[in-house]
């Protein structure tokens, strides 16, 4: 009988030990479950592309698609760089000075989503409404953003996000 | 009620056989042909009736739509249009369909609000409410994700607005809103698990129908006194007095529903989903379907991105603990003169809501929403619990024969 609480002892570890084995395996096994839904290969080899810059004539807009997202690739006028450089120690929801978001001054790259709720802004044709500072305006719900992209008036939190680029060329940047 | 014995008797060889090794003749009878319920039920109890047929309605023109539908960005939304013009009936079924999606919530939401009024959430009927609450939330995820389907205008916009609700997550929400797209941005992947998904959910949806049910048949139905079944007298079969009654209730709902399929099968929907998705336009003006409005009112009221996100997931998540925010042990509000005046203005509030969240969110109108949204929770937060503790009832019957035919003895004999 002596031995009855020697069992009771050895039976709830093995309870506690058989529990573990199975919870780590079905935790195994759902991550694959779990992780197909991310953005899979292919979506993935087309994470970078290289857009040519020179047919773009000053003032003038073009929209790239990169990663399902529109970029907008704007090369200023001189008068709009010097509206965002001026405008650098204005009081913003999402302070960031014009160098900061243009490698080169001339060539704005932004991903064209509203930093709001994932409308894309208008602006970036002729004739578009382009809001009170002469960026963007998105028409969901009002965010105004600046000719560097900045939010300065409206719903939305941050500024147009800047996507990684690079200049490979003086004509030729790398996104992504 | 689940104490009760059961009174089926077989009546053939076969049940009987049957009867021994699957009882689920002797299931039915006692839940769906004897069950005693109570003999006072208005016709706003019917609508359980109602959001069965519904559901099922929504599965079977579901289960055909799926036969004719191509989950792929590049052809979802002509293959809608296939169903449309060349399937035979396509277009009749389809519209049920969609029409039938916007049906089911308005009697869902008649449903809920039944509940609220006659207090039907209080013990001991908690957890009917609560499996009421997650079948809601099924409901509200699952037309989201079939009105994705389409692949028009506003269905892209409307997947990209609200999975961009969850980049509101801080550090992780990035994250998320990429696992669930399965790309950088909303796109074939995204609709292929937002079909795979469609599909699945009303399923679910049908067994916590299933365990609402089995819930509600363990404690009984309340009606509309508020006052428990004491004696048999309260009661009556559930065959034939409320299958009729639920029955006409149906007839009438479909007469409702085949008015909009055939009259007006687009009234309640938005012309921009007949223009295919474009991920490079957004539509000048987002909006939900209908039944979703005050919610996206909520969303909107609050000018912080999170704080909008955290306050429209209260509004849902609020109503599962209302059987402890209510402090009064006085079921419905008809007898309860302080509290209804607060009942009514809630129902107000609703319907505000939802004629705001149509609208742009700006000067007076988002004035408006940041009031009704705060009464949305206030009433909720804080007028529940408190007027249940301050408040003097109207006296209640002894019973619901009492309440139905009138104190035995004198007003019974004199009327």
């Amino acid at each position: 009988m002596s031995s009855d609480h020697n069992d009771e002892g050895r039976r709830d570890f093995l309870m506690v030990a058989a529990g573990s084995f199975a919870a780590v395996g079905a935790a195994g096994a759902l991550w694959p479950l779990v992780d197909q839904m991310n953005p899979d290969a292919s979506a993935k080899a087309l994470a970078s592309i290289e857009v040519d810059l020179s047919p773009i004539k000053e003032g003038q807009a073009v929209t790239v698609m990169w990663r399902g997202k529109p970029i907008f690739i704007r090369k200023r006028t001189a008068e709009e760089i010097k509206e965002a450089v001026s405008a650098d120690s204005t009081d913003m929801r999402d302070p960031q000075v014009d160098g900061e978001r243009a490698q080169k001054p001339e060539w704005l790259v932004l991903i064209g989503i509203c930093t709001h709720l994932g409308c894309i802004p208008r602006g970036q044709s002729t004739g578009d409404v382009q809001g009170d500072f002469g960026g963007w305006f998105c028409p969901c719900h009002g965010s105004h953003y600046d000719t560097s992209g900045r939010i300065r008036k409206g719903p939305a939190p941050t500024n147009l996000e800047v996507p990684p680029y690079a200049f490979i060329s003086d004509t030729k940047i790398k996104i992504g | 009620m689940s104490d009760h014995s059961s009174s089926y008797v077989p009546s053939n060889g076969f049940t009987r056989w049957l009867d021994e090794r699957l009882p689920i003749i002797r299931l039915m009878y006692d839940s769906f042909i004897v069950f005693p319920t109570p003999r006072n039920l208005n016709y706003l109890w019917t609508f359980g009736g109602i959001l069965t047929f519904c559901l099922m309605a929504q599965i079977i023109t579901g289960i055909v739509i799926a036969m004719h539908f191509v989950p792929h960005g590049d052809h979802a939304f002509a293959s809608v249009e296939h169903l449309m013009r060349d399937v035979n009936w396509g277009d009749l079924i389809r519209y049920t369909h969609a029409v039938g999606a916007s049906m089911f919530f308005a009697a869902a939401y008649i449903h809920l609000f039944r509940g609220l009024y006659y207090g039907s959430y209080k013990s001991p009927r908690e957890i009917i409410w609560i499996f009421g609450v997650v079948i809601l939330l099924l409901m509200i995820i699952t037309a989201f994700m079939g009105y994705s389907l389409v692949w028009g205008q506003m269905s892209f916009w409307a997947v990209t607005v609200i999975t961009n609700l969850f980049t509101a997550i801080p550090i992780v929400g990035e994250s998320i809103t990429q696992w669930i797209w399965g790309g950088y941005s909303v796109g074939d992947p995204t609709l292929n698990r937002l079909f795979s998904l469609h599909y699945l959910f009303p399923f679910i949806i049908a067994a916590l129908v299933g365990l609402h049910i089995w819930a509600l048949h363990v404690v009984g139905s309340n009606n509309p006194t508020g006052v428990e079944v004491k004696t048999k007298s309260d009661t009556i079969p559930f065959f034939p007095f409320y299958v009729i009654k639920d029955g006409f209730m149906v007839v009438v709902f479909m007469l409702l529903f085949s008015w909009f399929v055939f009259y007006a099968p687009n009234y309640l929907g938005h012309s921009d989903n007949f223009i295919e998705a474009n991920p490079l336009q957004t539509p000048p003006h987002i909006v939900p379907e209908w039944y979703f409005l005050p919610f996206y009112a909520i969303l909107r009221a609050i000018p912080d991105k999170l704080f909008g996100v955290i306050a429209m997931v209260a509004a849902i998540v609020v109503l599962f603990v209302i059987p402890w925010l209510d402090t009064s042990k006085i079921k419905s509000v008809s007898k309860r003169p302080l509290f209804m005046p607060f009942f009514w203005l809630f129902v107000i509030t609703c319907l505000a809501l939802g004629y705001l969240g149509a609208k742009a969110p700006e000067g007076y109108f988002l004035l408006a929403s940041q009031l009704f949204t705060a009464y949305y929770f206030i009433f909720f937060i804080v007028i529940m619990p408190v007027i249940g503790l301050i408040e003097t009832p109207k006296e209640l019957p002894d019973s619901i024969t009492e309440a139905v035919e009138g104190k035995s003895g004198k007003e019974g004999a004199s009327s």
